[in-house]
């Protein structure tokens, strides 16, 4: 009897002790790229400091380096994707969880998960080949003649109507999170009790006021991890990104017409070429940057779920 | 003993005629006739699974949420049958309010699980909205609790609060009938008795429909009692009648605990 507890405990204690150096490797892994990126973006920090954000300048062979071109790129591209995606992410969701016949919510949910399977490169190349003329030709002039003559923001959709720039690869970048928000949204709709929906819709509510004032507020937390989720992958999107928003690191306006760079095109077109030294650090801690504004999201992310859940 | 004669004058706010109710293929309610009087509780009692939650979601149409499920014969609530195709189901649902086995305040204040509703079918100044947050409190017996923190998440309340919450949402839309779902099945016997306390006053106003797995509280609560078997409904008449003198043998075994 004995030896048979002793041999449970041991065994336990094994467990613990392996679950616990999994756990803590994760940690130590976290720890060690951080330093790593701080490590070799030093000479680049030390020579630019707070500059580097500020300043809009890319010149490798002059070894001067700004960071604003790829910001906005990265910032900008990001809130684009999740203004088209979210609204349209709901609709998907709204449709398969309250609206769609049976027969259909099978295949089309199947479909969605697809869309969430096609590699990057693949929308890269759609994006680049198929969407872009397309869109420089028919959907900017249009976009110039609409939203481009609304004060403050008209700004941002002028200039010249190239197809690429900062623009479509936002759209492209909502076309590739779509699929994440929508399941995610899915998902956590489904799990409102049937009950709770039925006592909305038996004191005579539509299917819209079940969703926006019952549905909506119950799963607000599960609908919020799947945003930022999906605002995650946009941030850090490289391949189809690279395609399709110009790689250009000139700063001319804030127009989203405009061919622009992102964080995680700049160093996948640059990295290749980079010399050893400045430039290398300058590429480095761009790398840094975009793993800050990460932490910065999720922590922001973290921050609103803790207030909803306070009220 | 019942204290009506019974030449009382019953007005039948529902009344079903032939009523067939299916599950895809599977037929759940088979022929049912019956009228539920205006004014009056009546109980719907039965071993699970004898169709008598079904025929409760006949009643305000809840089963056209779910495809495959249907209804056949005549099933008239207010003088129209409600089963016809171009029934306006947000109006019937209106009329027809519906409480369930467990309590489903919405995720919102105290105010609002009451104010939702009603602004669903009535355009109210804010003075009329108040007024009528708290009247349907004050009907559903929980205003002296919760009038200092209405602006507190109806999910904080005790289950007993959050199920007469749910009564006071469904009174605030000012419906004919109120459909209750085995109402207490998921409360404590305190919070029951309430719960009964309060059908025995909406009673004066709504007429109420009620189904129970507690055959004491179908004696306590209603006016008049059905008995449902295997979706068919074997007895129906007067509380007092079926509980003292049923007439049909399997009532009977039923009632004295021989079955189910």
């Amino acid at each position: 009897m004995k030896s048979s507890i002793e041999k449970a405990r041991t065994g336990d204690l094994i467990f613990l002790n392996l679950t616990r150096t999994f756990a803590a490797f994760t940690l130590l892994v976290l720890f060690a790229i951080v330093v790593s990126l701080v490590w070799s973006a030093m000479p680049s920090i030390r020579e630019f400091g707070f500059g580097f954000l500020t300043s809009s300048e890319w010149n490798p062979p002059a070894e001067r380096f700004g960071a604003l071109v790829p910001i906005y790129g990265t910032l900008a591209t990001s809130i684009i994707a999740l203004i088209i995606a979210v609204p349209i992410s709901f609709g998907i969701a709204i449709f398969l969880t309250e609206l769609s016949p049976v027969w259909l919510r099978r295949p089309l949910g199947t479909a969605i998960e697809l869309l969430a399977g096609i590699p990057s490169i693949v929308y890269g190349m759609w994006g680049l080949l198929v969407f872009a003329p397309l869109f420089g030709e028919y959907a900017q002039p249009w976009i110039a003649k609409t939203l481009g003559q609304i004060p403050l923001i008209g700004n941002l959709f002028t200039g010249p109507m190239l197809g690429i720039g900062v623009l479509a690869a936002g759209i492209i970048l909502a076309i590739m999170i779509i699929p994440f928000i929508a399941s995610i949204m899915r998902d956590v709709f489904e799990l409102t009790p049937a009950m709770l929906k039925e006592s909305c819709y038996g004191i005579g509510g539509t299917t819209w006021e079940v969703v926006w004032r019952v549905v909506l507020p119950y799963t607000r937390v599960g609908v919020i991890g799947g945003i930022m989720l999906g605002l995650g992958r946009a941030l850090g999107e490289t391949m189809a990104v690279t395609f399709i928003i110009g790689n250009a690191s000139i700063f001319i306006n804030y127009s989203l017409f405009q061919p622009g760079n992102s964080i995680t095109s700049a160093l996948a077109n640059e990295f290749a070429e980079a010399t050893p030294g400045l430039y290398t650090a300058a590429l480095i801690e761009l790398g840094l940057l975009l793993f800050l504004i990460t932490v910065v999201v999720l922590s922001l992310s973290r921050l609103l779920l803790h207030s909803l859940d306070k009220r | 003993m019942n204290i009506t004669p019974d030449n009382e004058s019953l007005v039948p706010e529902i009344s079903m005629r032939n009523l067939d109710f299916y599950y895809g293929k599977e037929i759940a309610l088979k022929s049912i006739n019956l009228d539920i009087y205006w004014g009056k509780v009546t109980a719907f009692i039965g071993p699970s699974g004898c169709g008598k939650s079904t025929l409760l979601r006949a009643i305000n149409r809840m089963y056209d949420l779910y495809p495959g499920q249907r209804a056949e014969g005549e099933l008239i609530v207010c003088g129209k049958n409600i089963l016809a195709k171009d029934v306006d189901t947000i109006g019937l649902r209106a009329k027809v309010g519906m409480v369930f086995q467990k309590p489903t305040p919405f995720p919102m204040s105290i105010y609002e699980n009451i104010a939702f509703g009603v602004s669903m079918h009535e355009k109210l100044s804010r003075r009329q909205m108040d007024d009528r947050v708290e009247w349907a409190l004050t009907k559903a017996a929980l205003w002296n609790e919760v009038k200092d923190k209405l602006r507190q998440p109806g999910t904080g309340l005790s289950g007993g609060q959050q199920q007469r919450l749910c009564i006071a949402r469904c009174v605030a839309v000012k419906p004919r009938v109120i459909l209750l779902d085995e109402p207490t099945s998921a409360l404590d016997p305190i919070s029951t008795m309430h719960i009964e306390a309060l059908i025995a006053e909406l009673k004066k106003e709504f007429t109420i429909a009620i189904v129970t797995h507690n055959m004491q509280q179908a004696a306590r609560v209603s006016d008049f009692t059905s008995y449902m078997y295997l979706g068919e409904m074997i007895e129906f008449g007067r509380t007092d009648d079926i509980f003292v003198k049923p007439k049909d043998k399997r009532t009977e075994d039923y009632i004295t605990g021989r079955f189910g």
